[in-house]
């Protein structure tokens, strides 16, 4: 009997098919952001209010991940923008290789500057997938609690940026949004932080500007 | 459950590194898991003993090594352990922390016959 070195990382495969991905995305100049957030938090309605918004301005696609159904793609679809659903079957969170089998598909759109992927509402285990995306956007709702980052804190920590979502319903709970900043930025100092509300609008505007300015400033990098 | 498919990935590691080594018997893996990661031991053990019944992994034991997180403060310098997922240096409180460990989602070694 003898013991054998490995020094392998589990999810490899995983990231190196994720690293491929998003040195294609760069070369072609595509900013991609990756979704997440529990079930019911806004995750499509905030995909909808963003495109509305910016679609004039950059050339959008979107991927929306889901266990079953193609209802959050149909939504997309009034937009005319490209939009594709990956049903995982069973599984509770998207992978590289998934999104890696529609990459032939988003070139076709041609031009694409923001890649949005919605991923499967999950608050676990999609934090510990990187899909090749530029970055991870977390989505809160007011509804869920403010203590919810102390209790996903992987989420957070792998996030760059926090949306807190539903702050029309503010004044129904006892969701204190400072509260709830303090404890994400517990987790992850670096965090930034928007406060959105997709029935009344508020904060939308600053949030698409950020996601704009992002774009441009990644199409600044992929160009020199 | 994500610990499902991280199990798959990792059981298709060893029986790669097996193949190449001509190895047809695993007695034990060792492998470490950051307490960062959304990733639950227990779980692990258990997908582990699923995945590998009525295969040549059946039987072998898994060694799961639980990494602790620990940092450096980029203000004070301080290095520290947490205990909890609060990124926050424990002498000054300064939020800008370097992490060094806490990530790993790592296999160290097979012990095979």
């Amino acid at each position: 009997m003898h013991d054998v070195l490995i020094g392998a990382k589990i999810l490899s495969k995983n990231e190196e098919i994720a690293q491929r991905t998003r040195k294609e995305f760069n070369q072609r100049g595509i900013f991609s952001i990756n979704l997440v957030s529990s079930p019911g938090s806004g995750k499509t309605s905030i995909v909808e209010k963003t495109v509305e918004r910016l679609k004039d301005r950059i050339k959008i696609a979107v991927i929306a991940g889901d266990i079953q159904t193609d209802l959050d793609s149909k939504r997309l679809k009034k937009y005319a923008i490209p939009v594709k659903q990956i049903t995982t079957g069973r599984a509770c969170h998207l992978d590289a290789l998934m999104v890696r089998r529609v990459v032939p598909w988003l070139f076709v759109q041609g031009g694409v500057e923001l890649l949005i992927i919605e991923n499967v509402g999950n608050m676990v285990c999609p934090a510990e997938y990187d899909l090749g995306e530029d970055m991870k956007v977390a989505v809160m709702s007011v509804t869920e609690g403010d203590d919810k980052p102390l209790k996903y804190p992987s989420l957070f920590h792998a996030s760059r940026l926090l949306l807190i979502n539903k702050t029309d319903l503010l004044g129904y709970t006892d969701f204190s949004v400072d509260r709830a900043c303090e404890n994400a930025l517990k987790i992850n100092p670096a965090l930034r932080v928007f406060e959105t509300s997709c029935v009344t609008g508020a904060g939308l505007d600053t949030w698409c500007d950020h996601l704009e300015e992002m774009v441009e400033c990644q199409a600044t990098i992929d160009g020199q | 459950m994500h610990e499902m498919s991280i199990t798959l990935s990792m059981i298709d590691i060893v029986n790669d590194e097996m193949r190449k080594r001509g190895v047809e018997r695993l007695e034990r893996l060792k492998i470490r898991v950051g307490k960062l990661t959304a990733v639950e031991p227990q779980s692990l053990l258990f997908c582990f003993d699923v995945c590998t019944r009525d295969t040549p992994l059946e039987g072998a034991r898994l060694d799961i090594e639980e990494v602790p997180i620990s940092g450096t403060c980029m203000d004070c310098n301080e290095e520290f352990h947490l205990e909890g997922l609060l990124s926050l240096c424990p002498r000054c409180e300064g939020g800008r922390i370097e992490k060094i460990s806490g990530n790993e989602l790592d296999i160290v070694s097979m012990e095979v016959v």
